[in-house]
């Protein structure tokens, strides 16, 4: 199949890539970029094991086609951590709080929260609650993702609190 | 700090063991994106398979014709039955003990079922290869009713076992019969109930639901013809197990098959089987040259690979008029499909449903189950659950609640009656099973204390009568549970896969400098057995867990073990990590004595040394134990800290806990709220409390997904109707209950640590309270039992009925 060529923002760094015009997000993200953090769960868009985020908001990569991605900025888990290796406030607070056990949801609900943080920094248990409505856990009954998250709204407001004063 | 300026309290911290909520080392590549799941494999050369399915669910097939297919550019070959054929792979056999079709060969049996197995370039021309298959079906009736299974003239769907009249667990009186399970003293039991005062029956059905984990099920195959080895990854609960199998089935030696099971993104008895994906994927490697890849998509996953329960449980109790039950009764129509594929050990068809006595002291009881074929998908998994134990404590739960009600008696005060009593244990059980340890009054009253039962069942009182008065349109329900699992499977004397038994494994190797690697034979899906493990090792060696990396999945380095499911991970693995661990401290002894050139009997063990007794400062840490190891030990040891452990529990382990649910029902809606979730569970002596309550978490999640939505269901026409994300209830964070979380600790006496295991228990305990909760709104009603799930529409349905909707 004839193939089009792309050119988007991967997690900061300019790509480009040539695609054919069916392929999905997901698989470019995962067999072309070999950024194998966002996961495949359901491929119908319901489990949101697959999100990312592009151009500010958070989207279900498996229902996104890689040429829609054209020009884009796209962040995948692998571009969380600062370049120097420190965590995200959320990578911390899922391993501080034991937000995650199997794993394969995870990079996409932190994604999801990361996203989530910037549109409400302060969110109560029922914002993050419906914040995260997209992204489905079979492990964890949630209770501790809405723990890390708010983990994570503490210390990044502690953060600019400090930096304000 | 300095070793030597420690207090003991300050080194047994730094260990990390037993008891301390350690932080899971699972978490860093897994925050950061770097897990290493099947479908995140790519190994050069590597081909993509994908199934030609059924769309009818009794059908023959006339022909099939994949020259299109085959066409297509990219598309490398395209398997059928008769590819399959020659090689005796089109079918194979079940860990039940039946044979399941690869490939369709003459008929497909259910929807979804595997016709044929096309290999491209990759997913996407696969997928449209498999599109331009053209299958020609003759439709035949289909068969979804187990109640209709045995009629004279149902159809018959297993051609392949015309004539046979025994089954791998006796007589087959029918041809969609499978098999009859009994036991129990029967004569006894009809005597008993004959007697009885008063008696309850009830038609309970635990509906066919689906494990769902978010990672479906996949495979990558690869065939080194040169070298005569096959490695397959996979999704595998259970890779040693595989590894054998994959051997009988190929013939080629089981030490020329590398099965390794990477991170496997949740399992919940969906892994445990094998399924026509991977022989398809390992014959196509075989054939062609080069890795093949197949990964099932979330539909795929829901209709054909490992459905759990569709258990039609006929319960029957007789007790006293004051409330002592004096006999069980049972009978179980059990479907289990099209073939019978269920993950139990091989001795027990119906898993161990004879826990279905409870907690309760019961003078006798009989059960029977008869298994029979559906035009449904094979499975029968154990979804978080030990084999069929859900099912059994779901069904005892129910029958005490319902004979509550006839009795007028508060269900909490009805089971409070009927406790096996602390001083019975070890007890054995009217149906065969030898209890470990409990202490049921205690748990029950702490639960009862916790949620101010008393004041609960008030307020349901004032409620009642507040919409009998018009004041308000709730109704308000208390679910009690009190279960008793049977787990940690099993005693190589009764239990077995595939003639393989169920004991299982660790190894250790301590290194020169103190820390070690340690290998078992079980496989975490996300229950955090490189953080748990460790911590066993850290408090039976007396190195920090941190310093310990344990290693699973790999059957090439691993040693052989039955792998993860029916909670026997701690039961048995983790006995076998304590007994390891006494194994080195036992050599460390030895090696300690030579260096501080006294007797062993003269050192006493401290956290992490070894200490001449009447003179502590004289001491031997495990670290300088560990290098003196290598290079200085008494004459006639070997060199080296290594130690390996090959466990056969002497019994179960029988986890249990006291749950209390409330809800509130809006009766113009049906709409239920979960008001309070407290769950009290004693798994024993506790390993990791972070994670148990994670476990606990994670577990009631999904029992509330049973209890309240979670249904495969068939139409009349045999088409799969909950087979997407979109029908089949995952809960969201929104629907999700708050959990409240207890313990007592009651250790097991046969475990080393006492452990008993904990990640099941919550499911088995969980879909009862909730059930009781919503069948509890309406016990003051003139309706006895409402089958799951509880959702909305069903709820409403009996408002409807009673008269309540206004």
């Amino acid at each position: 199949m004839a193939k089009t060529q792309i050119t988007l923002a991967l997690n900061g760094r300019q790509v480009e890539a040539l695609v054919e015009p069916r392929t999905l997000l997901i698989h470019f993200l995962r067999e072309q970029m070999l950024l194998t953090g966002a996961h495949i769960g359901c491929e119908t868009s319901h489990c949101g094991a697959c999100t990312v985020d592009m151009d500010g908001k958070s989207v279900k990569s498996c229902t996104v086609f890689a040429v829609q991605a054209e020009g884009a900025q796209i962040a995948t888990v692998e571009g969380l951590a600062a370049p120097d290796g420190t965590l995200h406030a959320l990578q911390e607070g899922f391993a501080e709080m034991h937000g995650l056990q199997c794993g394969f949801c995870t990079p996409g609900m932190l994604m999801r929260a990361q996203r989530l943080l910037q549109e409400n920094p302060d969110p109560s248990e029922a914002e993050i609650r419906m914040g995260i409505s997209g992204n489905l856990c079979r492990c964890t009954g949630y209770q501790n993702i809405v723990k890390a998250i708010r983990y994570a709204a503490d210390k990044m407001n502690a953060a600019q609190k400090e930096a304000a004063e | 700090m300095s070793d030597a300026a420690m207090t003991v309290e300050e080194r047994e911290a730094n260990l990390k063991g037993i008891g301390c909520s350690r932080k899971r080392t699972e978490d860093a590549r897994f925050i950061q994106g770097k897990g290493n799941y099947v479908d995140d494999l790519k190994l050069p050369g590597m081909l993509f398979g994908d199934f030609v399915r059924s769309p009818y669910g009794h059908a023959r097939i006339k022909s099939i014709d994949a020259s299109a297919a085959l066409a297509l550019p990219g598309v490398k070959a395209v398997l059928t039955a008769a590819d399959l054929k020659p090689l005796n792979l089109h079918y194979m056999p079940t860990l039940a003990g039946d044979v399941q079709a690869v490939l369709a060969e003459d008929k497909v049996l259910f929807q979804n079922q595997e016709v044929a197995f096309v290999i491209a370039e990759d997913r996407y021309i696969a997928a449209d290869a498999a599109e331009l298959v053209e299958v020609d079906y003759e439709a035949l009736p289909v068969l979804v009713d187990p109640f209709r299974s045995m009629d004279p003239d149902a159809p018959v769907l297993r051609e392949d076992l015309a004539g046979k009249t025994e089954g791998a667990h006796g007589a087959r009186r029918h041809h969609n019969h499978i098999f009859t399970w009994d036991v129990g003293d029967k004569e006894a039991t009809d005597q008993a109930f004959a007697q009885a005062e008063v008696t309850i029956k009830e038609l309970i059905t635990y509906p066919r639901v689906h494990p769902a984990p978010m990672e479906t099920c996949a495979c990558v195959a690869s065939m080194d013809k040169i070298r005569g080895e096959l490695t397959v990854y996979g999704t595998f609960q259970a890779p040693h197990v595989v590894r054998t199998v994959a051997s009988l089935l190929s013939t080629i030696p089981e030490h020329k098959i590398h099965v390794i099971a990477p991170d496997i993104g949740g399992g919940f008895g969906n892994k445990v089987g094998v399924y026509p994906g991977y022989v398809c994927s390992i014959v196509a490697s075989i054939v062609l040259g080069v890795p093949v890849k197949w990964v099932e998509d979330r539909m795929e996953n829901l209709s054909a690979t490992a459905f759990a329960r569709d258990y039609h449980m006929t319960a029957e109790l007789a007790a006293t008029r004051d409330g002592r039950i004096t006999a069980i009764r049972a009978h179980v129509l059990a479907d289990h499909g099209a073939f019978d594929a269920c993950a139990d050990p091989s001795k027990w068809p119906a898993g161990f449903f004879n826990i279905c006595t409870g907690s309760y002291d019961v003078p006798t009881a009989y059960v029977a189950v008869d298994g029979v074929y559906t035009n449904k998908a094979p499975g029968g998994v154990a979804y978080r659950c030990s084999f069929r134990v859900t099912e059994a404590a779901y069904m005892i739960e129910r029958a005490v609640d319902i004979l509550a009600k006839k009795l007028a008696m508060d269900p909490v005060e009805l089971r409070l009656k009927n406790f096996i009593q602390p001083h019975q244990f070890p007890y054995q059980s009217a149906l065969g099973w030898e209890y470990d340890s409990g202490d049921y009054p205690t748990a029950m009253k702490k639960a009862m204390e916790a949620t101010s039962y008393a004041a609960l069942r008030a307020e349901q009182q004032e409620r009642r009568a507040a919409f009998a008065r018009g004041e308000t349109r709730e109704l308000m329900g208390i679910g009690v549970a009190f279960f008793t699992e049977i787990v940690g499977a099993g005693p190589t004397r009764n239990c077995d896969i595939l003639g393989v038994g169920m004991f299982d494994s660790c190894e250790i190797r301590i290194h020169p400098t103190g820390a070690a690697i340690a290998r078992l034979g079980t496989k975490s899906q996300g229950q955090a057995h490189e953080t748990t493990y460790a911590q066993i090792l850290a408090t039976e060696i007396g190195i920090p867990a941190d310093d310990i990396m344990i290693e699973e999945g790999n059957t090439d380095t691993a040693p052989y073990g039955l792998g993860t499911y029916g909670s026997r991970s701690t039961p048995v693995a983790g006995a076998a990590a304590a007994r390891v661990g006494r194994k080195i401290r036992d050599k460390a002894r030895k090696i300690a004595a030579h260096l501080l050139e006294v007797g062993e009997d003269d050192l006493e063990f401290e956290v992490d040394r070894f200490k001449v007794k009447g003179l502590p400062e004289r001491q031997k840490n495990m670290k300088e134990i560990a290098w003196a190891a290598y290079n200085n030990v008494p004459e006639g040891l070997e060199l080296g800290l290594e130690a390996v452990d090959y466990y056969d529990p002497p019994n179960m382990t029988y986890p249990f806990g006291a749950y209390i649910c409330v809800v509130d029902i809006d009766a113009d809606t049906g709409v239920t709220k979960v008001r309070r979730f407290y769950a009290l569970d004693d798994c024993g002596t506790r390993i990791n409390p972070m994670v148990i309550e994670g476990q606990v978490h994670g577990g009631l999640t999904e029992a509330f997904a049973i209890a309240m939505g979670q249904e495969i269901r068939y139409d009349e026409g045999g088409n799969v109707m909950g087979a997407s994300f979109m029908d089949y209830f995952v809960p969201t964070a929104v629907e999700t209950p708050v959990w409240e979380t207890d313990h007592t600790v009651t250790p097991s006496p046969h475990h080393p640590i006492g452990a008993k295991g904990v990640g099941e228990s919550p499911n088995v305990g969980g879909v009862p309270a909730f059930s009781n909760a919503v069948n509890d709104a309406f016990a003051h009603l003139d309706i006895t039992h409402i089958q799951m799930p509880h959702d909305h529409w069903r709820t409403w349905k009996v408002c409807e009925k009673l008269g309540l909707v206004g």
